[in-house]
């Protein structure tokens, strides 16, 4: 196993409130890593933290370089693609148009003032990879909800990102379609990192190669699914959440 | 689920004019209007009106790129307007100056303002190819600037609209004080064009020939960006900027190209219109001017290629018309029509060919991809 990305000692504070608080994180090669924990962990805002979105102390590294202070844009160009709890994908082009702005963020100036005349061939490739081939011209707004979710993680995978932050990709997805993106998943983590942020449980133990737990702004475990299920911190943390749900609901 | 913005829906005449041959045939078919029908069937008064309101379709090509494809709501075209049509004056004057007072003379209104030295920054204007330079290059320029320095910034929505509309308003007053620009009177009575007696009604044709040109011209040119691979990321950027960023582009760039491009439009639509008109003031390129420039826009349909310009058209053909017989009633008309457009036809008069198909589900037609 080897590190592609490399964070060390996160901390993002909102007004003085610690929301990531010196948080480790290693996402490696060939690896669907999960990052889970109860509402407000942390997690969303660590990947914020990481694409740039949110300002931080410490430091994130990807293939020796330090990112930290680097423009949203330019950390997406280093390699490293997210998507958002809410899909955002271009509603109003199609599904191939997507696909080819994704593909296209190193185009020169003279060829972005062209037609385009064909789709590149990693763009078909990929439409054919998330299942979306016969839905090429099709208006991104008019897919179904978990449609948008591939098309989003196929925008990452024509743009060449070999880190791949995703936030919630399975929510309201249905029973098939759960499976069919964890396959996904595996299928793009052999030659990249993929880190997703998710609530689904079921989901995580079906297919998560290694799993960091997060609470309170810090890393409460980090292990194998069955190592961190057998962490007596973690069982206290999601049976707390549990209990207090359960009081809730009795209240 | 509406998939388009109002005013780009497919109907069968659109998708006709995407092809190559109705590419062509739409630009032969308004190439036929302006150059055969029009020169034909109008007198030279009207054929001068049409010409001054062919000005304000060029400006307003530039707002549906920069607005319709790129979101952003220009409120002060204006200032790129008045400042293409100021550089083009400021060349008439002098030329008129050296042509009837001989070299060295100033401009006869510096004469009547008492100025008997020509201040400095008017001399480069004696050259027509620097006056020309200068009309594609400075207002583009400083629209790259202001961009850059704004978009970067993020400021975007309202807070731009606002700021564009400040800076029109800004840029009226400070013409306003300027006696060497003519100040509130503006800048008027041209008497050459380039080495033509603009009395002559063939030279004024000949005007209107050129503004015609002027308007396919950019035309063409907005349509290219808008099938380019640029027009897909405009209007990326216009539904989704922050999406944009993550995928590795600086948004800020990809606006400023547009917003560039609308302000070159405009400068260009302000030289030609000052020979043709023959006067211009703080008062036409101020806030009012600038809300109109946009007013046209909105009606025609501001997503569309061809709506800005036909409503652009439709709106100063009304305003000359209704203002005439009507003088204190056409600014409530004014205001009604543009409340009706934005209540009830959103996408302005380019989706109303489209409504009658909005109920019809359509089958999505699957290209081979490569």
């Amino acid at each position: 196993m080897s590190a592609v990305l490399t964070c060390k000692n996160i901390e993002v504070s909102f007004d003085g409130f610690k929301a990531v608080d010196g948080v480790d994180l290693e996402l490696a090669r060939g690896e669907v890593h999960f990052l889970i924990g109860p509402n407000g962990a942390g997690k969303t805002t660590l990947v914020d933290a990481v694409t740039g979105l949110a300002p931080y102390a410490g430091s994130v590294v990807k293939d020796g370089e330090e990112l930290r202070g680097k423009k949203v844009h330019h950390i997406a160009r280093k390699g490293i693609g997210r998507t958002f709890q809410t899909a955002a994908v271009f509603e109003h082009l199609t599904v191939a148009q997507n696909l080819d702005i994704a593909a296209g963020a190193g185009r020169s100036a003279l060829s972005l003032l062209r037609r385009r005349r064909r789709l590149p061939a990693v763009v078909v490739d990929t439409m054919d990879r998330i299942g979306l081939r016969d839905a090429a011209d099709t208006p991104a707004g008019t897919l179904a909800h978990g449609q948008k979710q591939w098309l989003e993680i196929g925008m990452l995978l024509v743009g060449d990102a070999d880190v791949l932050l995703l936030d919630e990709p399975i929510a309201g997805m249905g029973h098939d379609e759960r499976d069919t993106t964890g396959r996904l998943l595996h299928d793009i983590a052999a030659d990249r990192a993929v880190a997703v942020v998710e609530h689904d449980m079921d989901f995580m133990r079906a297919f998560a190669d290694r799993v960091t737990v997060l609470h309170a702004g810090a890393v409460l475990a980090s292990g194998s699914v069955d190592e961190v299920a057998a962490d007596p911190r973690v069982q206290e943390v999601y049976l707390g959440t549990a209990k207090e749900a359960a009081d809730a609901a009795r209240a | 689920m509406s998939t388009r913005l109002p005013g780009s829906e497919r109907t069968p005449m659109t998708r006709f004019l995407d092809t190559r041959l109705g590419t062509w045939t739409g630009f032969a078919a308004a190439a036929l209007v302006l150059f055969g029908l029009a020169p034909l069937v109008l007198s030279g008064f009207r054929l001068g009106l049409l010409a001054q309101f062919l000005c304000y379709a060029i400006v307003a090509v530039g707002i549906g790129l920069a607005w319709g494809r790129g979101g952003m709501l220009t409120l002060g075209q204006g200032v790129f307007f008045g400042m293409g049509a100021y550089l083009m004056a400021m060349h008439l004057k002098m030329a008129d100056a050296r042509f009837e007072g001989g070299p060295g003379a100033v401009p006869d209104f510096m004469e009547l303002a008492g100025i008997r030295e020509l201040p400095a920054y008017w001399a480069p204007f004696a050259s027509p190819v620097f006056t020309v330079a200068a009309i594609l290059v400075l207002p583009t320029a400083f629209a790259v600037l202001l961009g850059l320095a704004v978009f970067k910034r993020r400021v975007k929505g309202a807070y731009f609209a606002i700021l564009s509309q400040a800076l029109a308003g800004a840029f009226a007053i400070l013409l306003i004080g300027q006696q060497s620009l003519g100040g509130f009177n503006g800048l008027s009575r041209f008497r050459y064009f380039f080495g033509f007696t603009l009395a002559d009604p063939a030279n004024q044709r000949m005007l209107y020939f050129i503004a015609a040109a002027v308007l396919l011209a950019v035309v063409a040119v907005s349509l290219q960006l808008r099938r380019s691979r640029y027009g897909e990321l405009l209007v990326a950027v216009r539904d989704a900027e922050e999406r944009v960023r993550f995928l590795g582009y600086d948004a800020a760039n990809v606006k400023v190209v547009a917003y560039a491009a609308a302000a070159l439009f405009a400068a260009v639509a302000g030289a030609v219109f000052v020979p043709i008109v023959g006067i211009i003031s703080p008062a036409s390129i101020g806030i009012v001017p600038s809300i109109m420039f946009l007013l046209g826009v909105a009606i025609g349909g501001r997503a569309s290629l061809v709506g800005p310009v036909v409503g652009a058209l439709v709106v100063a053909w009304a305003q000359t018309a209704l203002s005439e017989q009507f003088p204190s009633a056409w600014t409530y008309a004014q205001g009604l029509l543009f409340i009706l457009v934005i209540a009830l036809l959103p996408g302005g008069l380019a989706s109303a060919a489209a409504l009658t198909k909005r109920f019809r589900t359509k089958p999505t037609p699957v290209e081979a991809a490569a």
